[in-house]
């Protein structure tokens, strides 16, 4: 036996000073400066623990096959040139920070393009100031707007205003993250992260819906999986299916948390001659054959909370109605349907769906667009990252409004917000898998690149010192290739005119 | 992407530290939680497959939070007259290891991924009925099979420069369930210089024991072109302590490769006599010893070449 064996064993081992705790696990690793914790995937990095997942190299080469698969050890065919194709980009998941930093980023790039040198700076940004923007495509009531919005019972965000056919939820912000309980911070990172790297989290509205929401995925609300949008709101609907109804079927109440139609009522029913019933609508009255509020909003038909269309009548009016008159009413997504006729009493008794309206039913639902969640992560590049870029960090952030640099984020398109700083939003969906990471701030790690001509970083004080050619970094198996979206722009193609995508 | 998409509704929501996702193959599925990443493949009927990676999710996502929950007595020479883990993976951890405590320092973090194999195959195979199955964890490697199938297992050298030196079958009928592969270069700290030592035993953890005390063994005590640092001076909190772990092996002469391997041969004989190994291969500078047991009559197909030993014990 080797003699070291026999050594007694150390007992209550005390950590060195300049080692971290890393609290991403529960194993809780003291990790030494430059060295990585048991798993292989944050570091200490300068005293600040750090992310260190494989470094994603976008591959123009292979278009989208259904999703972005990572694929390792490629084999590199490098042809020997100093500078590889403009094929390849490199993304800056993965690739470090240099956070606090007045150091130059991690990676700056330099490759031609159709004869003109362009140089990107790629770095990760560690955003406190961020979040995401949630689009839930449902008509279903998720909750008051301005109410809280919990995960793990945690206040990660709150409702804002519904746009149409879709909820909109505000989670994350530099107050959830940590201007808030430690939990709270916590948790806020954790469902950020989740979001943003496509992954499901639940979240639940104070006095509202509890949904589960995933990028790309239909929504669950109340374990309810949400299929499609509505077509329009309950007087478009009317408006767009008049015709259609005309002479199949003498009343037509399309029910909408929002607006509710009533064909006999509504204008398009009026030029088309259609009689009046004798209907008798609970709700507001808005406008002829437009009604607001004929029930609580709720997760039932049409955005409301009624399980029993018939609730949302009073009784026929018995001057005007008639015995045999036909009823049908209808959700705005055609999900929900049901069809009476009035009996001598003048009371709807539900009948089987006659065949010549099962099909405008049919109609309805066809219009209706898959009910989908999208993210969008948002955030600001601050001063100290800019800094990365170029020693005069506001030049970059002017050469990003006069559309000299491009922005990306993995390689994906952003949009810019107008006004000062570099604050975008990206959707997450058109990003490399695994994209983003945390550090324990907490705050989020997301990948942004900087594409400019080589002129032009010059020109803004670049780190020109720091400039590395494109091959520099391709022989090294520490990259993941990754193909590139087919609908994405090519981060290294000429910029569009202003007003596109940047 | 059945498995990824329920991970939401069926495990309990945020409990997302735990990544549970198809691999793009759309095949294998792919568990990750702290330090702890598993392969995870198995082969059948495709809802017993289902149900399968849904009982491996299920158990997977409490492993960690079980074993940190013991970590410091994990972290401690095994010892036969202290208290035993609690955990049901540390318990097989500790068994693991026990063996070898009289003569050696070991720990029962010697045996933790080829234990955390074992309890995910055991989810899967009491939740489905497959034909068979394996959970790969970081190379310890846990397999199910019914009788008449077989796995045909690749081994490598070198996990950064990944070529195969080997193939080993195993069918239903041998004893080994098992496979654990150990040495410097892996991302657990070693005290010898094996490039890699791989190892077949009836259970995982048994597999991933041995192959930590075979790669410990294969060793040049003192060689100068061996570079050697304290433990925990590169990660204060390991098992090992004051303990040197190998960092860097330099150029050592034909000789010298010998005597490494004889060393750690003479260790695998003693463990093969004890049934704790069922077959092994040491590599180092190119060279590979292998060694096999009786296995019931048969031989484990491993390989041969020119330059390489069939040494049965």
């Amino acid at each position: 036996m080797p003699p070291f064996w026999k050594l007694a064993a150390r007992e209550g081992m005390v950590p060195d000073d300049d080692a971290i705790r890393c609290d991403a696990c529960p194993v809780l690793c003291y990790i030494k400066p430059g060295r990585l914790g048991a798993c292989d995937r944050y570091a200490n990095h300068d005293g600040q623990l750090v992310r260190v997942d494989p470094h994603v190299v976008l591959d123009r080469a292979l278009s989208r096959g259904g999703s972005i698969v990572p694929f390792l050890h490629r084999e590199h065919e490098w042809d020997g040139n100093i500078v590889a194709g403009p094929g390849t980009f490199i993304t800056a998941i993965g690739a470090g920070t240099t956070y606090p930093d007045y150091k130059p980023a991690p990676f700056i790039i330099s490759s031609e393009v159709k004869g003109i040198d362009m140089v990107t700076v790629v770095t990760e940004g560690i955003f406190s100031y961020c979040g995401v923007k949630l689009k839930i495509d449902t008509d279903r009531h998720l909750g008051p707007e301005q109410n809280v919005v919990r995960a793990q019972g945690e206040a990660v965000g709150h409702v804002t205003t519904s746009e149409y056919g879709s909820q909109m939820l505000s989670l994350g912000g530099v107050r959830h993250l940590t201007g808030g309980s430690r939990k709270e911070g916590t948790v806020t990172c954790d469902t950020l992260l989740n979001l943003c790297n496509g992954k499901a989290v639940e979240l639940e509205v104070d006095d509202g819906a509890s949904v589960v929401v995933e990028a790309g995925k239909p929504p669950l609300v109340d374990d309810v999986r949400e299929q499609r949008m509505r077509v329009g709101c309950g007087s478009a609907t009317i408006g767009m299916f008049a015709k259609q109804w005309f002479g199949k079927v003498d009343e037509v109440v399309v029910v909408d948390d929002h607006i509710t139609g009533v064909l006999s009522e509504h204008q398009a029913g009026k030029l088309l001659g259609v009689p009046q019933t004798g209907i008798q609508m609970k709700g507001r009255r808005s406008t002829p054959g437009r009604y607001f509020q004929v029930a609580e909003p709720g997760t039932a038909w049409g955005g409301t909370n009624i399980e029993d269309p018939l609730s949302i009548l009073e009784p026929f009016n018995r001057r005007v109605a008639w015995a045999g008159l036909r009823l049908l009413m209808v959700s705005t997504t055609g999900e929900h349907h049901s069809y009476f006729e009035l009996d001598q009493e003048l009371k709807p008794v539900e009948k089987e769906l006659p065949g010549a309206l099962q099909e405008s039913v049919a109609r309805i639902r066809e219009n209706c667009e898959p009910a989908l969640c999208t993210v969008l992560f948002m955030g600001g590049a601050g001063g100290s990252l800019r800094a990365g870029v170029t020693e005069n960090p506001v030049r970059l952030t002017h050469s990003v409004r006069d559309r000299l640099t491009r922005v990306t984020c993995g390689g994906a398109p952003v949009y810019i917000w107008p006004g000062g700083g570099i604050t975008f939003m990206v959707d997450v969906s058109r990003m490399p898998e695994g994209a983003f990471g945390y550090v324990p701030t907490p705050a989020l790690v997301a990948p942004i690149e900087f594409t400019l001509k080589l002129d032009d970083y010059r020109g803004l004080g670049g780190y020109m010192d720091h400039v590395r050619p494109l091959a520099s970094i391709m022989p090294d198996q520490g990259h993941r290739h990754v193909a590139a979206r087919a609908e994405n722009p090519w981060p290294l193609a000429p910029a569009k005119a202003p007003g596109s995508e940047s | 992407m059945a498995i990824g998409s329920r991970q939401s509704a069926g495990v309990g929501v945020m409990r997302d530290r735990a990544q549970i996702r198809l691999l793009p193959d759309g095949r294998r599925l792919y568990l990750h939680d702290g330090p702890i990443d598993l392969i995870v493949d198995a082969f059948g009927d495709r809802s017993q497959i289902q149900a399968a990676y849904r009982a491996a999710a299920e158990r997977f996502v409490h492993v960690l939070d079980e074993l940190c929950s013991e970590l410091s007595i994990l972290r401690q020479p095994f010892q036969a007259d202290a208290p035993l883990p609690t955990g049901i993976i540390a318990r097989r951890m500790a068994a693991a290891v026990a063996p070898y405590a009289t003569q050696t320092f070991i720990t029962p973090m010697a045996a933790v991924a080829g234990a955390v194999a074992e309890e995910i195959l055991g989810a899967m195979t009491a939740a489905a009925t497959l034909d068979r199955a394996y959970v790969n964890d970081g190379g310890d490697i846990a397999i199910h099979l019914e009788p008449g199938q077989h796995f045909i297992v690749g081994m490598v050298e070198r996990p950064d420069r990944p070529s195969l030196f080997g193939r080993a079958i195993l069918d239903a009928g041998q004893p080994v369930r098992g496979i654990a592969t150990s040495g410097w270069r892996g991302r657990s700290f070693s005290l010898g210089i094996a490039d890699a030592v791989t190892v077949l035993a009836e259970r995982a953890a048994m597999a991933d024991a041995a192959a930590t005390i075979i790669a410990n063994a294969v060793d040049l005590p003192q060689h100068p072109n061996v570079v050697r640092v304290r433990a925990c001076e590169l990660a204060p909190d390991s098992d090992l302590g004051e303990r040197l772990v190998t960092q860097a092996v330099g150029r050592l002469t034909a000789h010298e490769v010998a005597v490494a391997l004889d060393a750690g041969e003479r260790v695998t004989r003693r463990l093969l006599s004890r049934g704790l190994v069922r077959a092994a291969a040491l590599h180092l500078g190119g060279e590979t010893r292998t060694m096999v047991g009786r296995l019931e009559g048969k031989t484990l197909a491993v390989p041969t070449h020119d330059h390489r030993s069939l040494v049965n014990a």
